[in-house]
């Protein structure tokens, strides 16, 4: 397999369009994304619900239901393979062996009817071919990493039997098994409470660091984001809008919509004063954008905003968004 | 001091888990655990825990939807149409096969005898007041966005007149800028009539926001309870500063790298002997094998005189 080692981008998503065909016409999911995630570095994608992230990542792992989705134009590269044309058999060596993925519900993405041990061996002896001693010793190994203290006796307990971050710290260990270069992180902390968030947190950084696994995490939380990642996405009705170091980007946004979504935090507004609220709601995505998609709900729309907007540079470091007001700027 | 309009006096509720052969429980899990709480006319109050600390199990006791085991809840409402409760996802405590306007008037349906003609005008001066145009309301819950229907269930208690509503979890399921719309609504609502809520939310951050006293419960029982920004600002409990130092906060950064903490909440099938939260509390002595009572709004003897 032609595995580019001196490429340090992992993942690569180039001017990427999707969409759903329904009855009446299509959902345009997304609308020309693109992003690229380099070697042991942490991405975040942050926006609100039905702005695409998800669906991002699940095409870039092209976990999308066969036949559901159009893609109408784009590339997607992850660790030099073209994932739009290879066969079903390499995408499946690359997931899991190269790519991992951990999912928002914990609950739902282990088998109730099978003991932890046994679902961590499976997955350990598929991908590595280990021989079940081993994948065990392995499992010990995985679960310790994660702090749990009584690994040999979790092996043997059912999912139900464990507390939602624990099952969320099994999941994580197991993601690591074969030392993935990149794991997707879809909401992993969303269902746990705010101190087994950090926890659980705390263990993914930790490992994916001393491993230099690349991290794309995927999350709705702003304070969340600005505390785990060194590059983020802002994403809004199926585009990226802007986009760049985290700190930078949340303490000087430039896209008025992550301004306003930033000052809409009630921590970012005194007792008492009202809270400042975006008005309207997201476009439909059933019709085809042919304007600036936050047109609508923004402040500075003028009549430049008719057309789309490409990512341009803010004039700080690496910091791009997608907004007329900044063309004119320049 | 305001009139108190609930007060909660030691409450303690266990459900029975498991049947033996004669059907007797074989164990009780304890939900709450010696609660003592005085809600005050108009003010806000804001309950926030990890889950399974009994912040529903709260709510559904003020409402008298379950009756405590022990103790005893003071109500100083006339009927009990003067409390209601707001969930917190509108997805599903929306009934989906009714149109909008029968949503919002079946308090009022269920209780009084009113002509269709009496619900349809007050349903659409509730929609009126939540911000809702009246055109939506023959329209069904599935046409509306998440915000939108958190608008309908907040029109739905807001029907029966009540004095007091029980908001549990009230943004969890919505957008950051939807949900600085509804606690900008529920804002408004209070000042206009003068309610008493009872804000039960993980996210302190909300709770920071809105909330005049917060209480801090941890296992069924109340650890700390104070004026808003006291506790938030200078929490006094062990566990009320985990708390607060594991909320994310946009302001600064990196502290991912600071040392674990056993984070698994002890099972409340048996409770602990002594302090609930020595287990995994960094100050725990022999003085915390007692049982800790409240004092000076804490319950922990590390804090109190």
């Amino acid at each position: 397999m032609p595995i580019d080692m001196s490429d340090k981008t992992i993942l690569k998503i180039e001017d990427l369009h999707l969409n759903f065909p329904i009855y009446q016409g299509a959902v345009h999911a997304i609308n020309g994304v693109s992003l690229y995630v380099d070697e042991g570095e942490i991405v975040g994608i942050v926006g609100e619900s039905g702005s695409a992230k998800s669906v991002t990542a699940m095409a870039a792992l092209r976990l999308l239901p066969k036949g559901s989705f159009r893609l109408t134009n784009g590339n997607i590269t992850m660790l030099g393979h073209d994932i739009l044309k290879i066969s079903e058999a390499e995408m499946n060596s690359l997931r899991g062996n190269q790519v991992a993925m951990i999912f928002q519900e914990p609950q739902t993405a282990l088998n109730p009817t099978k003991t932890i041990g046994k679902q961590m061996f499976k997955v350990i002896q598929l991908h590595t071919g280990k021989k079940r001693k081993e994948a065990r010793n392995l499992a010990l190994c995985l679960l310790q990493d994660m702090r749990i203290n009584d690994a040999e006796e979790i092996l043997q307990r059912y999912p139900f039997e464990l507390s939602g971050g624990m099952r969320q710290r099994i999941l994580i260990g197991l993601a690591f098994a074969c030392s993935p270069r990149l794991l997707v992180a879809d909401e992993p902390t969303t269902a746990l409470d705010v101190t087994v968030q950090r926890q659980v947190l705390q263990l993914m950084r930790a490992k994916a660091r001393k491993t230099s696994t690349a991290i794309l995490f995927i999350s709705h939380d702003l304070a969340l984001v600005s505390q785990f990642c060194d590059r983020i996405y802002v994403m809004y009705a199926g585009s990226i809008v802007e986009e760049g170091p985290t700190k930078l980007v949340l303490s000087a946004p430039a896209h008025p919509y992550t301004q306003a979504l930033v000052r809409a935090l009630p921590e970012s507004s005194t007792k008492g004063q009202r809270l400042e609220s975006i008005p309207g709601t997201v476009p439909k995505l059933t019709i085809k954008q042919e304007a600036c998609s936050f047109r609508e709900r923004c402040d500075h729309a003028h009549d430049l905003c008719v057309k789309i907007p490409s990512l341009v540079m803010s004039g700080v470091k690496t910091q791009k968004a997608a907004c007329w007001l900044l063309e004119k700027v320049r | 001091m305001n009139e108190p309009v609930i007060e909660l006096c030691e409450v303690e509720l266990k459900f029975p888990v498991g049947a033996d052969w004669r059907g007797r429980p074989k164990a009780y899990a304890h939900a709450l655990n010696g609660l003592n709480l005085r809600i005050e006319n108009g003010e806000t109050i804001g309950v926030v825990g990890e889950s399974g600390c009994g912040k529903s199990t709260l709510a559904m006791i003020l409402l008298g939807l379950v009756q405590p085991t022990n103790g005893k809840v003071m109500r100083q409402v006339e009927s009990a149409s003067a409390m209601q409760i707001v969930f917190q996802d509108p997805q599903s405590s929306l009934n989906t096969r009714m149109p909008i306007w029968r949503i919002i008037t079946e308090p009022i349906f269920a209780r009084t005898k009113r002509s269709k003609h009496q619900l349809r005008t007050k349903a659409a001066e509730l929609a009126k007041k939540v911000g809702l145009r009246p055109e939506v309301l023959d329209r069904f819950p599935h046409e509306f966005s998440g915000g939108q229907r958190q608008r309908i269930a907040i029109a739905r208690a807001l029907s029966s007149d009540p004095k007091i509503i029980v908001l549990d979890e009230p943004t969890s399921a919505l957008d950051i800028s939807v949900q600085a719309q509804i606690l900008n609504l529920l804002d408004d609502l209070k000042q206009q009539q003068g309610l008493t809520y009872i804000f039960i939310s993980h996210d302190i951050s909300v709770i920071r926001h809105m909330c005049d006293r917060v209480v801090v419960m941890y296992l069924g029982q109340i650890v700390e309870i104070g004026r808003c920004e006291a506790v938030l600002d200078n929490p006094r409990h062990p566990y009320t500063k985990l708390l607060l130092e594991s909320v994310p906060k946009m302001q600064q950064a990196g502290d991912l790298d600071a040392s674990l903490e056993n984070t698994e909440l002890p099972s409340n099938r048996n409770l602990p002997l002594g302090c609930f939260f020595q287990e995994r509390c960094s100050l725990a002595d022999e003085a915390c094998s007692q049982l800790q009572t409240m004092q000076d709004g804490v319950r922990c003897n590390k804090f109190s005189k």
